[in-house]
């Protein structure tokens, strides 16, 4: 379970995930690269502690409602919740699991041509998440990006000209970068892929099917 | 009503909720974080009834969820702050947020007390070296958690020294990993 990951994602949008400015897509992304994660973890539990500093800072002198909060937990019933199991990560982390409806097994693939299948996500419309299956050695288009795309390896490993992505690690793309992922060939490759604007493919026959695929 | 120079130990009186349903523990949190999360949530856009709401259900969780706060890894305020955050993205955006997986519980309290007040003492430093901040890069982090810019708009850079709690905060995990072999 314990993977070395190079490629982390940026203290930018950890500080957006904690401030919860963060499109649903882009949190799931970094829910689930924090579970693997720890350095990251770490990072977004300091800017929590921010908050705390931040929400300490504000002032406000109203009464507000201690008879009613104190009548309300008359009301409740403690909690009594089992302690928590250790998460066992499989292939796909906890909260990937919730938007998925369960394990690997249960991801609904659809073809997007050269053996390239996906699977989105159901997030709210701002950002688009998406599972991505590039067989062994295959390739994605060669595509730029017009907002910002972030992708993290769940299983296998794929190369770009930047550099190469295992298990946990998180390409950041945004307008500057054009690439042609391609999967390493020693295993096929499990991406969770977020956008928050249409990718720009560079050859015809992708840009005349992106509409169909939401990509 | 002036509060006393000395912070309660809040950890201590959330621990009294946890192990003793102690309603007086609880109405003294109430009356120190119950306003701020009011004023939270007006800052971040919500009308007065909204907000009061809000404070109202977040010392609610705060009662029913006290077994799940771990001193080693937040302050009392960051705590709370989460759960206000959550239910601010519920109310006010209606959207979803994704947790990351539970790492379950820490280690014992007994052996996990030096971290817990190291890591209240850094967060007292943060607090502190916030008010310190000039007033336009204070403005700005307000801005950022009071939810007025949107991801493309937030900058990492706060000029705070958040390294030191978060290497507190690494040091909790590894040891919670440690635990969970
Ligand atoms: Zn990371
Ligand atoms: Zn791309």
């Amino acid at each position: 379970m314990k993977t070395k990951i190079k490629h982390h994602i940026e203290d930018r949008h950890l500080l957006a995930y904690s401030a919860g400015a963060l499109p649903e897509a882009f949190s799931l992304m970094v829910a689930t690269h924090i579970s693997l994660c720890d350095r990251c973890r770490a990072q977004v539990e300091a800017y929590d502690a921010l908050g705390g500093a931040v929400l300490e800072a504000v002032t406000d002198s109203s009464d507000a409602g201690l008879d009613r909060a104190l009548a309300a937990i008359d009301a409740v019933s403690p909690e009594v919740t089992p302690r928590p199991e250790p998460a066992k990560t499989g292939v796909i982390p906890a909260p990937l699991r919730d938007y998925i409806g369960g394990d690997l097994d249960a991801v609904r693939w659809r073809p997007v041509g050269l053996g390239v299948r996906q699977a989105i996500l159901p997030t709210s419309g701002e950002a688009t998440a998406r599972l991505l299956f590039i067989p062994a050695g295959a390739a994605v288009p060669d595509h730029g990006h017009r907002g910002t795309e972030l992708t993290m390896v769940l299983q296998g490993a794929f190369s770009d000209e930047t550099d190469s992505f295992a298990r946990g690690d998180v390409e950041t793309a945004d307008e500057a970068l054009n690439h042609m992922p391609v999967a390493d060939i020693s295993a096929d490759c499990i991406c969770l892929a977020v956008t928050d604007a249409p990718l720009r493919f560079n050859t015809l026959l992708p840009r005349l099917i992106q509409p169909f695929l939401r990509i | 009503t002036m509060e006393p120079s000395a912070e309660p130990d809040w950890p201590a009186l959330i621990g009294r909720i946890r192990d003793h349903r102690d309603r007086d523990a609880f109405a003294r949190l109430f009356c120190h974080f119950a306003p701020r999360i009011r004023g939270f949530m007006m800052k971040s856009g919500a009308d007065a009834t909204t907000a009061e709401e809000c404070a109202q259900d977040v010392m609610v969780t705060l009662w029913r969820k006290a077994h799940l706060f771990d001193p080693a890894r937040a302050s009392a305020a960051t705590w709370i702050f989460t759960i206000a955050r959550n239910r601010r993205i519920d109310m006010l955006r209606k959207q979803r947020r994704p947790e990351p997986e539970d790492l379950g519980w820490g280690p014992e309290p007994e052996t996990d007390q030096a971290d817990a007040l190291a890591l209240q003492q850094d967060s007292a430093r943060l607090k502190d070296a916030m008010t310190k901040l000039p007033e336009a890069q204070r403005h700005l982090i307000e801005r950022t958690y009071f939810g007025d810019l949107s991801h493309r708009e937030i900058a990492a850079e706060t000029g705070l020294p958040l390294g030191t709690i978060k290497s507190r905060i690494r040091l909790a995990l590894d040891r919670l990993r440690h635990h969970m072999k």
